[in-house]
């Protein structure tokens, strides 16, 4: 085998701290990310998680803010050249058709090979986009768009996906359908998600964290069973969606909401 | 055809509006002539005004065309070196400061009685529009966008190119578009301040002779001329940068 892929290892944060001007965002964080499983991180807007994940993705603006973590992998390999992100907004460029969105990494890289090319048709026509790959991204639906996106992720061929809200701006029936698309393709890898949807989480995540707090922490990871992507209708997974929506708003209490302000 | 209609119904109400303040003001036609009497002297000159008419033409067309290239590379320039960044603006808003008028009859001078001192006026009053419009849009290019990149391993070159720029397109299509409407002008002026061609020679002259409908006459041409360059560049512009949504 030509070029094996590096078998996805777990993510290893330690003593992660970052301040913007005057707000701790966190401070000494600690998280083990598992490999090869969906890590969801539960949380109300605004309170770092998405911070936390372009720390990871080596994107924060750090001009503005100050910065230090400690981040490994349980196999040695460097973070950088071994992420993949997805962002919330699909950040499709609107000049390029969907075929070269989804190569875009390869293009920006250098140049395309025939390979890459053919498994891009592959993985736009697996996710319902074969008769799209012309069209330009304003012709698209939301839906469609953001499959754009989860494919041009995949062709990165990354052992690591960091996710940032990425199908919150669906509308409910696509989103579920994109969250089945991701579970199945991005199995295998070591994936983060960030969001502020229990019901996501749960669906998604084999581990799940709720941040919460100024400077925000992580609680105790929440581990439901079965197999991903879970059923809606799973009475264990409404039950816990519950729970974790009240633990969410008394999380978005009225301090946090002052600190905000600010 | 829609478009054209309305221009159509907005011409003749100009020249209606004209026609009028020549008859309530019982203006003689050496003050203001009427659109007919225009309209008359522009067909019965017309080798004349078309013979003059090339040599604008080409100075617009040449102006444009250098103007909007070095427009381009300048803000390429400002956008890829700190040092362009720091040293090249406050120069070139210097430069600006200095009104092209009053240094047309100095290009003369430098330039000579030919076509070279026009192209170049109408050059000098093109660079900064089109310069500061492609600039301002390589500067505000979607943060995310580059995150993303950077998340995917781009160079800095790949960033630009692939990136930054077709992002800036449309911000340099206003630029461009400016640049088209104001090119006539900076030809115009360039002929104003010397020169034995163009129309601009031929506005001073007929005026100089009190022939006003000719003056007129080589008035409407340029407008014609700016009214058909502005829009051939915005319909190639439109062509070429064809994501840019129409939001009207």
């Amino acid at each position: 085998m030509p070029n094996e892929e590096p078998s996805s290892p777990a993510l290893i944060i330690r003593d992660a701290s970052l301040r913007f001007a005057h707000k701790i965002i966190f401070e000494h964080l600690n998280c083990t990310i598992a490999a090869k499983a969906f890590t969801c991180i539960l949380g109300p807007s605004g309170v770092g998680k998405s911070s936390l994940l372009q720390l990871l993705a080596n994107i924060v603006d750090l001009e503005n803010s100050h910065l230090t973590a400690d981040v490994s992998t349980s196999s040695g390999i460097p973070l950088k050249n071994n992420i993949a992100y997805m962002a919330q907004t699909d950040l499709l460029l609107p000049w390029l058709s969907v075929l070269n969105n989804a190569l875009l990494g390869c293009r920006l890289r250098g140049k395309v090979s025939k390979a890459q090319r053919q498994q891009a048709i592959i993985l736009l026509a697996h996710v319902g986009l074969e008769d799209e790959l012309e069209q330009r991204p304003d012709k698209l639906s939301g839906g469609m768009r953001q499959r754009v996106a989860l494919v041009r992720t995949l062709l990165e061929d990354k052992p690591i996906i960091l996710m940032d809200e990425p199908f919150s701006a669906l509308d409910a029936i696509t989103r579920l359908q994109l969250q089945d698309l991701a579970a199945n393709l991005l199995r295998d890898k070591t994936v983060l998600l960030v969001t502020h949807d229990p019901l996501e989480a749960l669906r998604l995540g084999h581990d799940i964290y709720v941040m919460s707090g100024a400077p925000a922490t992580l609680g105790e990871a929440i581990r439901p069973l079965g197999d991903i992507p879970r059923a809606t209708n799973n009475e264990v997974i409404l039950k816990l969606q519950g729970e974790l929506l009240m633990k969410l708003e008394a999380a978005q209490s009225l301090p946090m909401m002052a600190m905000q302000l600010l | 055809m829609k478009f054209l209609l309305r221009l159509f119904i907005i011409v003749l109400s100009l020249l209606l509006l004209w026609q009028c303040v020549v008859w309530l003001f019982k203006l003689p036609p050496y003050i203001l002539p009427t659109p007919l009497s225009v309209f008359t002297v522009w067909v019965q000159q017309a080798s004349l005004i078309w013979a003059q008419t090339k040599p604008t033409l080409v100075e617009t067309l040449l102006g444009l065309f250098f103007g909007a290239l070095s427009g381009t590379l300048g803000a390429l320039l400002l956008v890829s070196f700190k040092p362009a960044r720091l040293w090249l603006l406050p120069v070139l808003v210097i430069s600006q400061a200095i009104p092209t008028f009053a240094i047309a009859p100095l290009l003369v001078v430098w330039f000579g009685y030919g076509e070279a001192s026009k192209v170049i006026t109408a050059m000098i009053m093109i660079f900064f529009p089109v310069t500061t419009a492609f600039y301002d849009g390589l500067r505000r290019t979607n943060l995310e966008w580059l995150s993303l990149a950077k998340t995917m391993n781009a160079s800095r070159f790949a960033m630009l190119w692939q990136i930054r720029i077709p992002a800036a397109l449309p911000a340099l299509a206003s630029g461009l578009r400016v640049a088209a409407a104001i090119a006539p002008i900076g030809a115009i002026i360039g002929e104003w301040v010397g020169s034995s061609h163009g129309l601009g020679f031929l506005m001073l002259n007929a005026n100089g002779r009190m022939q006003i409908n000719l003056m007129f006459a080589a008035l409407f041409t340029i407008t014609l001329i700016t009214l058909i360059l502005y829009y051939s560049v915005d319909k190639l512009l439109r062509l070429a940068i064809p994501w840019q949504t129409e939001r009207s």
